[in-house]
């Protein structure tokens, strides 16, 4: 019976150190981070700016808009979390390596949610405060964008690993992605929008909590699986 | 029934055993069809709250249904090809995307123009079926722009069939959430308790308008079918005597 060496690595090592990895690499580049953040910020503002000031429709198209400026930003973000590594090689070598992928993918994932959802979830409520949405829309507003956003990230891997290295992958990742976010969008914005009427949130928190979980249980395997063919 | 499944993944056996199947589905769904067409439009009653505009349903509700199975077959042939890489279900999966995204168009097309004198707009955002219906031919046109962007063939076939699986866990989902909002369409009529809703005159024409539209399906996908593996295969021996073969016989 062979023993295992004392230097291999276990599971939680590899993620944590590509976690680490992912997070050091944005902190050296910080302006990388701000990009999604910044964009968010700007689309909250196109909506006033074409639909004029008045404050009852900013109050109703509120949650809507920041769901949808979320959305988008998620999706610019998303089209860097494979393209650098696989530019650099280091893709081939996570591919290779010893580790499970699904794990790995898993940190590449969780890495890209804290530097691209995080802070939306956080600012959130101030783009919610210019739109002029009561306390209880408010609340709403990073209650569902919190599991909203780490869908987004999960489902959006899929995607962007399935378009790693193809030239036109920019507007494709768009096209595959959107269409599987709706669910997050209905139930993100509806939800935001029927607790701004004084309505109880719990339900669409749930739903989306669930939707987190099962894009948490299934979506880093068919990212692992998509990235092995797309670096055949 | 292994041995048969083996031989159904030989590209040639499976060329010519299409090739026997197209006429017989078309000898069947053809006639269903002009008997639905004829009768939907003279034999069965206008509806007495719809007068004749509910004669589109005989498009309509085969197309929809035809919508959905055609992203089953097309998700389940994808699967296939995908755990026993088997080259022939990449191929049905690619010819059935096509054909699904215009049975999308066409179930979105006559509900928008049903829904012009019914609803009295050509398109109405609270109708769940219609929203979802939409989402799914957004869900085609990715699978396809994917296929199209890959230029390796093998991978693009991998690839795209991960899209479709991705996709069909989500199909039940999208179709629950839009559900969530209100609904506006017609509660369903056809499968529900206590049998059919519908008045016999109407429902039989729809019935062979369903299975003629799904045997004319078949035939279509599996015309699609036989010249996508000709396509595939172009470089094998069997297509280049096949090839000379139609030649000389000319």
């Amino acid at each position: 019976m062979t023993t295992l060496p004392d230097t291999m690595p276990g599971l939680g090592r590899g993620f944590v150190a590509l976690l680490r990895r992912d997070l050091l690499l944005a902190w050296r580049r910080p302006g990388d981070v701000l990009n999604p953040l910044v964009f968010f910020a700007i689309v909250a503002t196109l909506f006033p700016l074409a639909l004029g000031p008045e404050t009852d429709l900013l109050r109703t198209i509120g949650p809507g808009v920041v769901w949808v400026a979320a959305l988008l930003a998620a999706l610019l973000s998303l089209n860097g979390l494979f393209l650098a590594d696989h530019e650099d090689g280091s893709l081939e070598q996570l591919l290779l390596s010893a580790q499970p992928l699904p794990l790995l993918v898993l940190a590449k994932t969780c890495a890209h949610w804290l530097l691209s959802g995080l802070p939306l979830v956080v600012i959130s409520p101030l783009i919610g405060l210019s739109y002029d949405l009561p306390a209880d829309g408010l609340l709403a507003l990073p209650a569902t964008l919190l599991p909203g956003t780490a869908s987004l990230s999960l489902v959006g891997a899929t995607g962007a690993a399935l378009t790693v290295g193809l030239s036109r992958g920019n507007a494709l990742l768009g096209l595959l992605v959107l269409p599987l976010a709706m669910p997050i969008l209905i139930f993100g914005a509806r939800t935001v929008s029927l607790a701004a009427a004084g309505d109880t949130m719990a339900g669409g928190v749930y739903f989306l909590g669930a939707y987190c979980m099962l894009a948490l249980t299934l979506a880093p395997f068919a990212t692992a699986a998509a990235l092995r063919i797309s670096n055949e | 029934m292994w041995t048969f499944f083996h031989k159904l993944a030989s590209p040639p056996h499976f060329y010519g055993l299409a090739g026997k199947f197209i006429p017989w589905f078309a000898a069947i769904g053809l006639p269903l069809v002009a008997y639905g067409t004829w009768a939907g439009l003279f034999i069965a009653p206008p509806d007495y709250q719809q007068g004749d505009a509910f004669r589109i349903i005989y498009v309509h509700v085969p197309a929809a249904y035809l919508s959905m199975l055609a992203y089953m077959v097309m998700a389940i042939a994808a699967g296939i090809g995908l755990i026993w890489r088997m080259k022939l279900a990449h191929a049905v999966a690619a010819s059935a995307a096509p054909l699904g995204a215009w049975f999308t168009f066409l179930a979105l097309a006559t509900g928008s123009i049903w829904g012009r004198p019914m609803w009295g707009t050509w398109w109405e955002w609270g109708d769940p079926r219609l929203t979802s219906e939409l989402i799914l031919l957004f869900l085609y046109l990715g699978y396809m722009a994917l296929r199209a962007a890959i230029d390796d063939g093998t991978k693009a076939d991998r690839a795209s069939a991960v899209l479709a699986l991705v996709g069909a866990v989500n199909v039940p989902i999208i179709h629950f959430s839009v559900e969530w909002w209100s609904s506006l369409h017609q509660g369903p009529t056809l499968i529900r308790e206590g049998g059919p809703a519908i008045a016999g005159d109407m429902l039989y024409p729809l019935l062979a308008m369903i299975f003629g539209f799904s045997f004319l399906f078949g035939a279509l996908l599996l015309m699609r079918v036989k010249s996508e593996v000709l396509y595939r295969e172009r470089r094998a021996r069997w297509v280049r005597r096949l090839a000379t073969e139609s030649a000389g016989a000319a």
